[in-house]
């Protein structure tokens, strides 16, 4: 938190919760599919269920998809843009197990068919966590750059990648290991200080035992 | 941030600095940027500021219908010169109004300290930059002040309804419209911090119970009782009156007032006016509405 957390963020209202964090929340939905999104199925849970609509939360993570910022003046008018730029979207109703009152599932579908599942709350003041990608756990908060790697549960597969961001000069904020089952699938999440350079992701997905690799990026892109 | 105002009067004593520049210089420290770019920053706010308030929809209501044109309508009794209040305190109350109902249609606002209390700090400041016709400069040190205040409080207590009730929304946000009112009219660090919080006590125990859980009703209007109450404080601070419990135990207070809130009471839109045979009807309609 700095002065700025208190002397804003601009954004566009009613509730920095329900309206802006929603809207982040679409922004890294659409920055981990790291394409433009195609389709999208919504599903609210709890108080994002409850008072979503008026607090403009649909809106809100349709906005975040398009790529929108938090203050853009265009947010309240997004279901319009999405069908002008070709997203298709809905919205259903959902209870999810131990979640934060306001929080979301979304399934992603990127123009090339890249597909990508995320479970995520808005914890207050505009901040966000996500809780889940493709159905396993994940615990980070998006304002760093993050490398989500799913692989098989076998050993080997952290230091590799950990070496290489080593060599490459990348320091590891915070790392997180997760599996399902002994020997199923398991994911790693890895904040970083630095963004990972170019080639690195193709290099990592070409790996034995590497199933997925997703990369949330801090720095703006497009897609377009 | 700084975690005590009792800290930032005596470093500003030791160093001899303004209370603005310590948390201008504690900024450029902590997010390691140039003095340049953090002023330039800030003045970004006051000017979104500015803008949502040029900006404000006369015939705009939010998607609810709960909430809109009630700016208008104070801006005529100013005009036409019926506000017991006077033009000034009157000019406060129109701009308070018209933000939290600018916030309440999906217009862009400024959150200082959140969303549903953005109207208190830009209702005093820039009514007293048109009364007073202080430069944007000096608005924008105004502007450090109440985010020195509010950094403390979040660091002490909470800025969030769902934590702490309103008194940590609009109380917040009270708080450091009464600190930069006070620098604004030349004011000490000892008055800034006094005025702090006098404007907090005034809030404390202040529910939040916002009607259907929209922020709307009732926190448009209190941003009115948040901004009018930043300027009684700061005016009691200048005459130099001063609190009796000192500025960070009152801060303190607040902490511990709002932990014990029943939860019904923060942010939950089950207890106060929400819990209302009026505000309970007003949610069903909303929610019937929505499943249509």
């Amino acid at each position: 938190m700095n002065i700025f957390d208190i002397i804003g963020p601009v954004m566009v209202g009613p509730s920095s919760s329900h309206t802006a964090g929603a809207v982040k929340i679409g922004q890294i939905g659409r920055k981990l599919l790291g394409e433009r999104v195609k389709k999208a199925d919504i599903y609210l849970h709890g108080s994002f269920l409850a008072t979503g609509k008026g607090h403009g939360t649909d809106k809100a993570l349709v906005a975040g998809l398009l790529g929108m910022a938090v203050d853009d003046k265009r947010i309240p008018a997004s279901f319009e843009i999405a069908g002008q730029e070709g997203l298709e979207f809905s919205f259903h109703s959902i209870v999810l197990q131990d979640a934060h009152p306001n929080s979301v599932k979304m399934l992603l579908w990127g123009e090339s068919g890249k597909e990508t599942e995320m479970v995520a709350a808005s914890i207050g003041g505009g901040r966000i966590r996500v809780c889940e990608i493709d159905g396993l756990k994940a615990n980070f908060y998006g304002d760093l750059p993050t490398l989500v790697v799913r692989n098989q549960d076998k050993p080997g597969h952290v230091v590799k990648v950990t070496s290489l961001l080593g060599e490459k000069g990348i320091n590891i904020a915070t790392m997180q290991l997760y599996r399902d089952i002994r020997g199923g699938h398991a994911v790693m999440v890895i904040e970083l200080d630095q963004e990972i350079p170019e080639g690195f992701l193709d290099w990592l997905k070409e790996q034995e035992g590497i199933e997925k690799v997703t990369y949330l990026s801090q720095e703006e892109k497009d897609y377009v | 941030m700084y975690k005590s105002l009792e800290e930032i009067c005596r470093e500003a004593k030791r160093r001899n600095k303004e209370f603005w520049e310590l948390i201008l210089e504690d900024d450029c420290e902590e997010r390691q940027v140039e003095r340049e770019s953090s002023f330039a920053a800030m003045l970004g706010m006051y000017q979104a500021m500015k803008e949502a308030d040029a900006s404000y929809e006369a015939e705009r209501y939010s998607s609810s219908k709960l909430v809109g044109s009630d700016g208008a309508k104070l801006h005529e009794a100013v005009k036409n010169k019926q506000t017991i209040c006077g033009d000034f305190l009157g000019t406060v109350m129109e701009k308070a109004v018209k933000m939290g109902e600018s916030n309440a249609c999906m217009k862009r606002i400024v959150a200082a300290p959140t969303a549903g209390a953005c109207g208190v700090v830009p209702a005093v400041f820039l009514s007293m930059q048109e009364a007073y016709g202080y430069t944007d400069e000096k608005m924008v040190q105004a502007l450090y002040v109440a985010a020195g205040i509010g950094g403390v409080i979040a660091s002490r207590a909470f800025i969030a309804g769902a934590q702490g009730g309103c008194q940590a929304e609009i109380g917040s946000a009270s708080s450091m419209a009464a600190g930069g009112a006070v620098f604004l009219r030349g004011g000490g660090e000892e008055a800034i911090v006094h005025a702090a919080a006098m404007a907090m006590k005034n809030l404390l125990g202040l529910a939040c119970d916002p009607v259907a859980g929209l922020v709307e009703v009732p926190c448009v209007k209190r941003n009115v009782v948040g901004a009018v109450n930043a300027l009684s404080s700061a005016d009691m601070a200048l005459a130099g009156i001063r609190s009796k419990i000192p500025p960070d135990e009152v801060i303190d207070a607040m902490r511990s007032v709002g932990l014990e809130l029943p939860s019904c009471i923060r942010e939950t839109g089950m207890g106060g006016l929400a819990a209302t045979p009026t505000g309970i009807r007003i949610r069903e309609e909303i929610s019937g509405r929505t499943e249509k």
